[in-house]
């Protein structure tokens, strides 16, 4: 026994936690609050309207003449306002549900969402030498050689949340936001997993730090503007590079249940969906969840297809990854870069959910067996046949 | 009779595929974004007027009905002579009169009767503007009075003199009463 408590890395041990709780709990949840505030502020914009622009932080509570805003921007505080409100209502368990499900449900929403994030690298690498690290640190929690693999392995138990809440909450909207949920998540998993098949095929390579720095050397997979990049035989294959992106955005909307396919969840027709019977801090959870699956989402595909942490022309700038030798600025710029992109994708997200209208069930599933799952395979061949006469590397 | 039958607008491909509608939607949506959004930056937003900080008070239009309130002809008398049509009439029941009678060494004596208390409850008060109409001494009037609030119920009824010194004076009209005529 104490020669296995001997064997243990305490360093290792360490920065795994440090890099856990900082990128779970400091990065993605804050984050999840800062979407909440730009999608209340950009559908206000979109619809002409000026949005919340007032809460700061409440120093007249402790006796002060003002309320603080946050970079003089209003309304910044107003997610933790919400988040306050959220802790203080009336939890509420309606008599006649399953009550060990109904509790079940919104954990099972929420875990599997912040799992994901250990595969994510969300910068390159921090070098630590003046704390004693000999190694520089690598900034992503998990250097799994199989990492989207478990993304999606994972991501698809966010699923049974939304099942498990339908089914016990023992009423009729959230029944049947449940099966549409299913439905549609089981359909969408299909074509997600296939349209990123032909990344794989072209980096020849599932780690997603290793595809990180092959884009930061050799040009964004669908923006391949230096390096090799500007090979013919990259934008050839930039085809259906765009083909895949496309097909694994829309897939994404699908698995987040976001709008245009927000069919578990309609207002208009149900509700509320699968949340109906759910308040208090319940309902936060199922709503932290979907927008902490948002984030991972929009964190693969700029991993994926927009280069991750890497800087836009960065060979060309003096601003690229040098295995080990990375300064510690250059890696907290990787880390500034890489949010900024997944915030960039995240109102990408939110314009689609103010723009488009929501699709009837049986046109999501036509669509989506009839045409995302066709496409996804005709592009797997398309790409393997492109990639006979054009290999990359 | 002319019938048009309508037809339906023949689509292209990539109109049915979403691919061209999908942008020119993006495009409305981001237009009115970047628009407002400079707007904002500009601190110039047409469309939202910040209420506690800017009111439209000066707009209001004439016909504007807020709180209902009591007046006082030009000599400074009730012009309310607790006939008790408006307590009959509001909808919502929401005024209270307790008429009484006004002495014979008074002045007004000839007027016999006023209101010895007369509430409102703004909690009940629907803003229909009945009183005022139905008022046969144009006694009370729909100010333009409309953030009415209070911290208790109790706050939020009007008595007599609350509704006086909303209404204040209002000269001319009736003159049924007046000493002049």
């Amino acid at each position: 026994m104490a020669a296995f408590f001997a064997n243990i890395d305490l360093t290792f041990l360490i920065v795994s936690l440090v890099k856990i709780v900082g990128f779970t709990f400091a990065a993605v949840l804050p984050l999840v609050t800062v979407c909440v505030y730009l999608e209340r502020r950009f559908s206000a914009v979109i619809q002409d309207r000026v949005g919340p622009n007032r809460v700061g932080v409440p120093l007249t509570l402790l006796g002060f003449k003002k309320d603080v805003q946050i970079l003089g921007i209003g309304g910044l505080f107003q997610a933790a306002a919400d988040g306050v409100k959220f802790i203080l209502k009336e939890d509420f368990t309606p008599k006649m549900v399953n009550t060990f499900y109904f509790w079940l449900a919104p954990c099972l929403t929420v875990v599997p969402a912040l799992l994901t994030c250990a595969v994510l690298p969300f910068g390159s690498e921090l070098n630590f030498s003046f704390l004693g690290l000999e190694e520089p640190v690598k900034a992503v929690i998990a250097d799994l050689n199989v990492g989207p693999l478990y993304t999606f392995a994972i991501a698809s138990l966010g699923v049974y949340g939304i099942v498990l809440a339908g089914w016990a909450s023992n009423s009729k909207y959230p029944f049947l936001g449940g099966v549409r949920s299913s439905a549609q998540m089981i359909s969408y998993e299909l074509s997600l997993g296939l349209s990123i098949i032909p990344v794989f095929m072209v980096f020849g390579e599932m780690n997603l730090p290793k595809i990180t720095q092959f884009q930061d050397a050799h040009g964004w997979l669908i923006l391949p503007l230096w390096g090799d990049g500007l090979s013919l035989g990259r934008w050839v294959l930039w085809i259906p590079m765009l083909i895949s992106f496309l097909l694994f955005t829309i897939a994404m909307f699908a698995e987040t249940n976001r709008l245009p396919f927000d069919l578990a969840e309609c207002e208009t027709e149900l509700v509320g969906g699968y949340h109906t019977e759910y308040s208090s801090m319940k309902f936060a959870l199922f709503f932290m969840g979907e927008y902490a699956a948002m984030i991972i989402g929009s964190g693969l595909a700029v991993t994926l297809f927009l280069g991750g942490w890497s800087i836009p022309f960065a060979p060309l700038l003096g601003l690229d990854f040098q295995a080990g030798a990375t300064p510690l600025w250059l890696g907290l710029l990787h880390i500034g870069t890489f949010f900024a992109k997944v915030l960039g994708f995240i109102l990408f997200f939110i314009l689609i959910r103010w723009s488009l209208p929501r699709f009837r069930f049986d046109q999501l599933m036509k669509f989506g067996w009839l045409f995302m799952f066709e496409a996804a395979l005709a592009n797997v061949l398309l790409t393997a046949v492109l990639m006979i006469w054009f290999p990359v590397k | 009779m002319a019938t048009i039958i309508v037809k339906r607008p023949q689509l292209a491909w990539h109109e049915k595929a979403f691919i061209s509608t999908l942008i020119k939607g993006l495009k409305i949506t981001l237009g009115h974004a970047i628009k407002t959004l400079s707007q904002i930056i500009g601190r110039k937003p047409k469309v939202t007027m910040e209420y506690p900080e800017e009111k439209w008070d000066s707009n209001l239009p004439e016909y504007y009905r807020g709180a209902p309130a009591l007046v006082t002809d030009e000599q400074d008398r009730e012009r309310c002579v607790s006939c008790q049509l408006c307590e009959f009439i509001c909808p919502p029941k929401a005024i209270k009169i307790t008429p009484g009678e006004i002495p014979s060494d008074d002045p007004w004596a000839k007027v016999e009767k006023r209101p010895k208390e007369f509430e409102i409850d703004m909690i009940r008060c629907i803003y229909c503007g009945m009183c005022e109409e139905v008022c046969p001494e144009q006694a009370i009037y729909l100010r333009k009075d409309y953030a009415i609030t209070g911290l208790s119920r109790k706050e939020m009824v009007h008595d007599k003199k609350r509704l006086y010194e909303i209404g204040g004076k209002r000269i001319g009209l009736v003159n049924k009463w007046n000493e002049l005529k």
